[in-house]
């Protein structure tokens, strides 16, 4: 691939052993994915922080970049860890645990990534413009990233995303063109969608996509919070890493509906088998975790102002960032549900921290997305259903 | 015999050859502190290939396979090389990230030329496979 002066210098060293990696890494992931040159990023979202799922082999490769002197190019997030980090002990972690995990964003840190350990970048002033290219690797922020706000990401995984940062340029393929942002998939949903209906329809919607761009015409007008449950669940069912809405997100005008073929029809009936597929059990949950992904300011008030005057009969956690949960803070929200008997936990989430070894049996989740993945991820069941709903059994 | 190849991770290596026809899983297909492959299904199962050159079509399973890789570089229990039909992501970042030399889209069908113990010279920086 075409490397201009300054890449070619990054390639042959002369910056560094760090950057020339990197540099090696992104031209090898131009060169298997046929990209013709690199183009310049203004963001990256880097996943691969939690203890549990980079284990010693990630906090050592880490460590030698940071000790390398490797930093950041631009504007570069991280991802949810392994556990909240500053209530780690009161929520039942292990100290060896904490030890590593703590490592592992203290070298992130001192790469300059900014140890803002949340899902939801875009809630939190990482919000790329439309048209510009970033490198992010996390599935259901890419989704959103490309989706909502027209940004231009490929599904990056985290070495690659850190690279990139490192180097401030991705390889040009894949979704950067315009030719791969087409629907391939119309989707028309003939009901009224509400809550957890929209982790079903992604979950429908994303099985048959694949890694294809489906193009939803939605009946009413969804929130923001809606879009990001939806996209959620497709990156999980699926791979898909770009959607449109009809009329709402801001490249459906330029997505060639009329050469789509495939159509799929979705009713109430296909949304309620969904719902119930995505429990694995009838138990009641042992503990109900919100925040797949991480909640925003909005979903925290009105959870606040459900268990303010409701309690909660059993465990309860509100995923969100340490950004989020500050404002939370302020606004009286934590103190609310904390009184309630459930706590505003942030930095992590039930798929990435081991809740297994918490003691729990049965999650309760109103994201498609940890119906998906806390089964097989931390073996144990799921329940999948409103959050109102929940907090009620 | 020389062999030309695209270059993935530049740098020389030798050894005797660990074949498979089948894409292997570093991310519990491999464990790191003995460079054996654990996946029960995989037909290379209970073998090491650590100072081996590993010849695959590929990998598979989670990113996280990338950490692997360089884990057992860390743990000297790494290949010498690695040789994929055509290298994806997974592979080819670890490769690089743990300094082993790998090459892909070799010009020749290795799984009808290479066999097991056979000694090869991987060449990332010319871009060839000596046998």
């Amino acid at each position: 691939m075409y490397l201009d002066g300054i890449e070619e210098k990054m390639y042959d060293g002369e910056f560094g052993e760090t950057i020339q990696k990197s540099m090696e890494v992104l031209v090898a992931l131009g060169d298997i994915y046929g990209a013709e040159r690199m183009v310049e990023i203004s963001s990256a979202q880097i996943s691969g922080v939690s203890y549990k799922t980079i284990g010693d082999a990630g906090l050592e490769y880490l460590e030698d970049l940071s000790e390398g002197g490797a930093r950041v190019r631009v504007q570069s997030t991280l991802n949810p860890a392994g556990m909240d980090l500053e209530r780690w002990r009161e929520m039942g972690f292990s100290e060896e645990f904490a030890r590593r995990q703590l490592r592992i964003v203290e070298a992130y840190s001192s790469m300059d990534v900014m140890n803002t350990c949340t899902c939801t970048p875009y809630l939190i002033g990482n919000v790329p413009l439309k048209g510009s290219h970033i490198a992010w690797s996390e599935s259901s922020a890419v989704s959103y990233a490309n989706s909502v706000l027209g940004a231009r990401t490929n599904r990056e995984g985290g070495p690659g995303a850190l690279a990139a940062a490192i180097c401030g340029r991705t390889p040009e393929y894949g979704y950067h063109l315009d030719e791969n942002r087409k629907a391939t998939l119309l989707v028309d949903v003939e009901c009224d969608l509400s809550g957890a209906d929209y982790g079903a329809l992604g979950y429908i919607a994303g099985r048959i996509a694949g890694e294809g761009v489906p193009y939803f015409k939605l009946r009413g007008l969804p929130a923001p919070e809606d879009l990001k449950a939806l996209g959620a669940a497709m990156a999980s069912s699926g791979a898909v890493a770009l959607y449109h809405v009809d009329g709402i997100t801001p490249e459906y005008r330029d997505a060639s509906l009329e050469e789509v073929d495939e159509r799929i029809r979705v009713d109430a009936g296909d949304i309620s088998e969904a719902r119930e597929e995505l429990s694995t059990t009838s138990d009641s949950p042992d503990l109900i975790c919100l925040g797949c992904p991480h909640c925003s300011l909005d979903e925290i008030r009105r959870i606040a102002s459900f268990v303010g005057k409701k309690g909660a009969d059993c465990d309860l956690w509100v995923c969100t960032s340490a950004a989020i949960k500050s404002a939370a803070d302020r606004m009286g929200y934590t103190d609310v549900i904390e009184a309630a008997g459930g706590m505003v936990v942030s930095d992590t989430c039930m798929v990435v921290a081991p809740v297994e070894e918490l003691g729990y049996e049965v999650l309760g989740v109103d994201s498609a997305k940890a119906a998906n993945y806390v089964p097989g991820m931390c073996g144990l069941d799921a329940v999948y259903d409103d959050w109102m709903n929940l907090l009620k059994l | 015999m020389e062999i030309s190849c695209r270059i993935i991770s530049r740098g020389r290596g030798k050894g005797p050859v660990i074949i498979s026809d089948k894409p292997l899983s570093f991310l519990g297909g491999v464990d790191p502190g003995t460079g054996t492959v654990i996946d029960p299904r995989h037909p290379l199962h209970g073998r090491s290939m650590s100072g081996k050159v590993l010849v695959i079509p590929g990998g598979k399973g989670s990113t996280v396979g990338s950490y692997v890789i360089f884990q057992m570089s860390k743990n000297g229990t790494a290949p010498a090389a690695i040789i994929c039909s055509n290298a994806e992501p997974i592979i080819a970042t670890g490769a690089i990230m743990a300094g082993i030399p790998m090459v892909d889209r070799p010009e020749a069908d290795l799984f009808q030329i290479l066999e097991d113990s056979l000694e090869v010279e991987v060449d990332a920086v010319e871009g060839k496979i000596r046998v």
